[in-house]
């Protein structure tokens, strides 16, 4: 038994089976950034690592050297967090080795790494929500001390933020920052930790676009004082701006790399998908029909029992697509359940072809032929130990079609999964399969199947394409499309402008609970929709 | 150098299940045996005295039928809430406020009514005591959160000591001359028996067809699905518009009421009066939290299951007369097995492979 | 009058001494996020050994380590189920418990109803035990009442002003960020198990050497469970807990004042148990936010989980 344990925990490595290796030195005090100098250049040779005979990285040799930010491009599901976790010690790679200033090393676990001068940046932040910035910024510390840690942790801050310029409270609770906060805390964490190789994994997916800006001037200072960096992204246009180097990953394996002043976006856009891609979806002039949906003043309270959604009116009409843009946390959320029922409205009026549904049921909204895809897809749309195909069913299981009176008809039922599984191209192996066993995108297909192939007269949709590939980040525009095309209504939440400015025929802009303006796609004003966001114009 | 890895198991066949089950229980054996070698009990001789006693005899066998009636109707009803995640530890509790009343039932109508009518009546009362007592807990967690492990482990208490305060008070027999205890239940509220057993056939069948009704509940029906969904997620429960407080009313009320006809069973199948909780139940409530486990939550096999433990508290009290061991004996019994169910499990969603390599 | 108030608290302090460790142990295993229902079993498995110790070598003393060695290595088959095998810690706690009262009624057998003759001498605070009626309740006690108020500060400044209480906390409110800042998640869990265990059994050692000075089965009379909830009515806070277990000593002490007043001993035996049920009740009025449960409580934990 005992040997079991050792098995599962972080360790399970056995140094006496790699002759010549530079082993870290158990004792704190023979640390390797006293050992080895400064990262001047970090090699990985050959890393492979497969899970459950699936290969996530394949022989991958990248190199990144001090004062240089490297790119690392690929498509959700490419293998580059995978890659990075092996590079920050989460994971042992199959086959390969890492090398720092030329010497091959070890890296067994996170502490390791950190000492060996790597830091990350998780793109889900590795913050302890309930707790202080202080005692986050303790845990992750590696010179702690045991005693009353926080005496020290204040003064080594404060000095830090001298020299970098940055303002944080440092006793305020995680939950209480912005994203662009808490982000901060997490590169203050890897800087103390005299990080000299910082790995950043999509930074951007959750900062503003001032944001982002502040970023990128911090990351240029990096740079300037010899750090090293490997910025994570799936988006060109940052790599393009930010990166000195991009390296191209395609299902696990290195498929090009280039510098970024002699490349540009299409080839890199080709690398990373195997093929041309197209960056603009036609979409068809279409005059809009009845009014389906009518939201009128609605008050919504969020979790943290504040106000979250404040009067926000809007109507939507068959044959459109009705975009609400914004930076998380605004109330996009809570709007959402709302409309579709699992939260309370405070005051307001919510109609669907003139029927009042205002605090309803979520079943009876969903009678009324509202879908909803929710933004939380784990947390809300599946029950994770449960088949494939009783989660197909999750909100329609009363429905005639797979009920009759007490009893599930459940041949109808399978027959329906199968249905959703071909044409949505989910991976599985079988449909008695639980949808635990499946990955983030092919839970994402279910739900959106489940939640589109009943031709709803309303389809929420709250960040439909968040974590997807670029093949079925198409597909799926182009069945809102379709949707848009047969009849329906689509309310479509999304952070991604692109993806707004392509599908929608009309725009909200929403800042902290309200809308700053209403448009159609075509306006012009809406070049000022970055200052919009950020909630400093109201038109 | 021995090296150990694992890997989820994704595929996971009835075939597999029931060999680990089997191996766990094997292996829980051997360190029972080890306690008993500690205790100086020849374990040989012990385990074997236990699966005789049990198994090995027809008298021993009708006394392992006859305490498998209440173990398979609680354990029936504690998959349907255990698969909700709902930690129904009270049945204990709801099985005594099943006996109180019925034993109150029997004793009132049992002289004016005849038995095909008194005795459905007490079943009836015997379920919906129990289903109280199993709808106090969900509504404290539905309405308060408040968890219904410790709320259904003071439910047991509170209800032991109502009971007790019933049987040396207002319920005192006339007939006890002055000891704690009921008057006997007029005869034709008594369960008649399978003629030179304990067994209450009655009892018996009932709880063959709850087991049956359920496992077809849990699994063919629109309440077994959404009882399952709101157990692996609430919060998609909600999302599914599933009426959260409903479901769980439900399934408390009748994990509670088949805890309370076995309750009925104990009562007027066995002792034919109301003694002392202690009397009444012999810790079925929480042997059969195992014989749920072991059934791996489907309620059709905790007939299995439930004869195999009802075997072991039929085994463990033969053991105690002939080699002396103390009635706790059982406890660890079924402590250690539980403890090797769970760590079969783990072998049975993990695939080990052990790897050997030189030095 | 004077000598009732002082007999009542003095045994107030006394009937809260055992919840209040038991409880300070569970606090220390559940802000690691591990869920242990095992307290009963454990507490009479520390009860047994410590009686068994105490009446074979007449030293109290190793009765008392003897009773914290047995709790701690019985922990460790809940630490194993739940953290290695990432099992059901609802069940695998039920097991425990079973377990622990099991062998605690195998072993104690011979032992039931004989007295303990060998006493723990109370210690008294000179100056102190002075102050008219807290005085002699507060500072004229047994070494278990010092030592479990003295382990629930050691607790309280261990969780909050050490490094090692900053990360106990974070495993318990999110493990995988914890273990990529460099913490071993899985020794820590073990630990916590292991000293609430540790606890858990010390709270057993007082029943049966200090409290009612004998061993018989079922003497723990459902305390590890009232320490359950009284790790949430203390809001996870060792500090909280001192006064809710002198509370519920009160309770179960105001058993014993009520009889004369006419009222059936068994209903008044049912008060901790209704009292318990009441503070949950109440504290459930609470902001959840305020509640501060661990987040990741009961949750397994599986590594490098994608």
């Amino acid at each position: 038994m005992w040997t079991m344990w050792k098995a599962a925990s972080p360790n399970n490595f056995n140094p006496a089976a790699v002759p010549g290796l530079m082993r870290m030195p158990k004792s704190r005090g023979g640390c390797p950034a006293t050992l080895m100098k400064k990262i001047q250049r970090l090699e990985m040779e050959g890393i492979s690592k497969s899970f459950h005979g699936i290969h996530a990285n394949k022989e991958i040799n990248l190199s990144v050297g001090s004062g240089e930010i490297l790119g690392l491009l690929g498509e959700n599901g490419a293998g580059k967090t995978t890659l990075m976790n092996i590079l920050y010690g989460l994971y042992q790679p199959d086959a390969g080795q890492i090398k720092i200033n030329g010497r091959p090393v070890r890296i067994t676990n996170p502490m390791e790494s950190i000492l060996f001068g790597i830091g990350m940046v998780h793109q889900h932040f590795m913050l302890i929500q309930n707790h202080s910035v202080i005692e986050n910024i303790a845990l992750g510390y590696k010179d702690t001390p045991f005693f009353f840690p926080k005496i020290k942790i204040r003064e080594k801050v404060a000095s830090f933020s001298r020299q970098f310029n940055f303002t944080i409270d440092l006793n305020k609770k995680i939950w209480q920052l912005s994203a662009g906060e808490q982000q901060r805390v997490e590169i203050i964490k890897a800087l103390l930790n005299g990080a000299d190789l910082l790995i950043l994994d999509e930074p951007t997916s959750v900062l503003t676009p001032k944001e982002i800006e502040e970023l990128i001037i911090i990351l240029r200072q990096m740079k300037a004082d010899g750090h090293c960096v490997i910025f994570i992204s799936h988006k060109l246009d940052e790599i393009m701006n930010i990166c000195d180097r991009v390296v191209v990953l395609q299902k696990g394996s290195i498929v090009g790399s280039a510098d970024t002043d002699q490349t540009d976006k299409k080839t890199l856009a080709r690398m990373m998908v195997g093929r041309d891609v197209v960056f603009n979806i036609s979409k068809e002039k279409l005059t809009k029909g009845q009014q389906i949906l009518r939201a009128d003043q609605i008050h919504v309270t969020g979790d943290m029992g504040l106000p979250a959604v404040k009067g926000v009116s809007f109507d939507l009409y068959e044959n459109e697509i009705f975009g609400i843009a914004g930076v998380a946390g605004n109330g996009q959320r809570e709007l959402a359940e709302a409309i579709t029922g699992i939260r309370r409205i405070d005051s307001g009026k919510v109609t669907i072809n003139g029927k009042d549904i205002t605090n309803l049921s979520p079943r009876h909204i969903y009678d009324h032929g509202v879908s909803h895809v929710p933004e939380e897809r784990i947390r809300f749309g599946i029950a994770p130990g449960l088949l494939l195909y009783d989660n197909a069913i999750l909100k329609q299981h009363h429905l005639k079609k797979f009920s009759r009176r007490y009893f599930l008809k459940y041949n109808d039922v399978k027959t329906h999964t199968q249905g959703i599984v071909d044409d949505f191209k989910v991976l599985t192996h079988s449909i008695d399969n639980q949808i635990r066993n499946l990955s983030g995108g092919n839970i994402q297909k279910l739900i959106l199947g489940r939640e589109i192939s009943e031709q709803p007269r309303l389809l929420v949709a709250s960040h439909p394409t968040y974590g997807l590939d670029v093949g079925a980040t198409e597909f799926l525009r182009h069945h809102l499309l379709k949707l848009r095309k047969q009849g329906s209504a689509v309310l479509l939440f999304s952070e991604d402008l692109e993806e707004i400015f392509e599908l929608c025929d009309r725009i909200a802009v929403i800042f902290a609970g309200e809308f700053m303006g209403i448009f159609d796609s075509d306006d012009e004003r809406l070049c000022e929709i970055g200052l919009m966001m950020a909630g400093s114009k109201r038109i | 150098m021995i090296r150990l890895s694992y890997t989820d198991r994704y595929q996971i066949t009835r075939l597999r299940t029931l060999v680990t089950n089997i191996f766990s229980l094997a292996a829980g054996l051997v360190v029972i045996s080890i306690i008993f070698l500690i205790a100086g009990v020849n374990p040989l001789f012990a385990i074997s005295e236990i699966f005789q006693g049990s198994f090995g005899s027809m008298y021993g066998f009708k006394e392992t039928i006859t305490k498998a009636i209440p173990l398979i109707l609680i354990g029936a009803g504690l998959t349907l809430a255990f698969r909700a995640k709902f930690w129904n530890i009270g049945a204990e509790g709801q099985m005594l406020m099943g006996a109180i009343f019925s034993t109150w039932t029997g004793l009132t109508f049992g002289d004016a009514l005849p038995g095909f009518a008194i005795i459905p009546l007490m079943f009836a009362a015997g379920f919906l005591g129990g289903a109280l007592w199993g709808i106090i807990p969900a509504i404290l967690k539905i309405r308060y959160a408040i968890n219904e492990v410790i709320s259904t482990l003071m439910l047991n208490y509170i209800c032991a000591h109502i009971l007790t305060m019933l049987i040396v008070g207002p319920w005192r027999g006339a007939t006890r001359f002055g000891f704690p205890g009921t008057d006997n239940l007029p005869d034709a509220a008594i369960l008649s028996v399978i003629p030179g057993s304990r067994i209450h056939y009655i009892t018996l069948i009932l709880a063959l067809a709850c087991a049956a009704i359920l496992t077809l509940a849990i699994y063919k029906t629109r309440f077994g699905y959404e009882a399952r969904v709101v157990g692996e997620n609430p919060d998609a429960g909600k999302y599914a518009g599933i009426n959260f407080f409903k479901t769980t009313l439900i399934l408390m009320a009748v994990s509670g009421g088949l805890a309370g006809l076995a309750g009925v069973g104990e009562v007027a199948g066995i002792h034919h009066y109301l003694g002392y909780p202690a009397s009444v139940s012999s810790g079925y409530g929480f042997t059969a939290i195992i014989v749920a486990w072991l059934a791996k939550l489907n309620p059709l096999y905790t007939v299995i299951s439930g004869i195999f433990f009802a075997g072991i508290l039929v085994g463990g009290d033969a053991i105690q007369i002939s080699l002396g061991l103390p009635a706790a004996t059982v406890e660890i019994v079924n402590g250690t097995l539980l403890i090797f169910l769970i760590m079969g499990d783990y072998f049975l969603h993990n695939k080990i492979t052990v790897s050997f390599s030189r030095t | 009058m004077e000598e009732i108030i002082i007999s009542t608290l003095q045994r107030a302090m006394v009937a809260g001494t055992p919840l209040l460790l038991a409880t300070t142990g569970e606090i220390i295993c559940e802000r690691s996020g591990i869920l242990n229902l095992g307290v009963e079993g454990v507490m009479a498995l520390g009860a047994v050994t410590a009686f068994i110790v105490t009446m074979t070598t007449g030293s109290p003393w190793l009765g008392v380590l003897a009773a914290l060695a047995a709790g701690m290595v019985i922990s460790v088959i809940h630490a194993f189920t739940s953290v290695t095998l990432q099992a059901n810690q609802v069940v695998s706690g039920l097991a425990l418990t079973m377990l622990g009262l099991g062998l605690a009624g195998m072993v104690g057998k011979p032992y039931v109803g004989k007295p303990l003759t060998i006493k723990m001498e109370d210690i008294t605070i000179p100056v102190l035990s002075d102050i008219p009626y807290i005085g002699k309740a507060l500072f004229s006690q047994s070494p278990f009442f010092f030592m479990a108020v003295g382990l629930a500060l050691v607790s309280w400044f261990f969780l909050q002003r050490t490094r090692l209480g900053i990360q106990i906390r974070s495993t318990g409110e999110n493990p995988k960020a914890t273990e990529t800042q460099g913490v071993n998640v899985f020794l820590i869990r073990y630990m916590s198990v292991i000293i609430g265990g540790g606890f858990s059994a010390l709270a057993g050692a007082h029943l049966s050497i200090s409290y009612s000075k004998s061993w018989i089965e079922g003497m723990t009379a459902g305390r590890g469970w009232i320490a359950i909830a009284l790790t949430i009515f203390a809001l996870w806070n060792p500090g909280r807990a001192i006064w809710a277990a002198f509370l519920f000593g009160g309770i179960f002490v105001a058993q014993y004042l009520m009889q004369p007043l006419g009222i059936s001993p068994n209903f008044l035996a049912m008060l901790p148990y209704i009292a318990t049920l009441l503070i949950l009740v109440l504290i459930s009025l609470k902001d959840p936010r305020k509640l501060n449960a661990p987040a990741m409580l009961a949750a397994p934990y599986k590594r490098g989980e994608r």
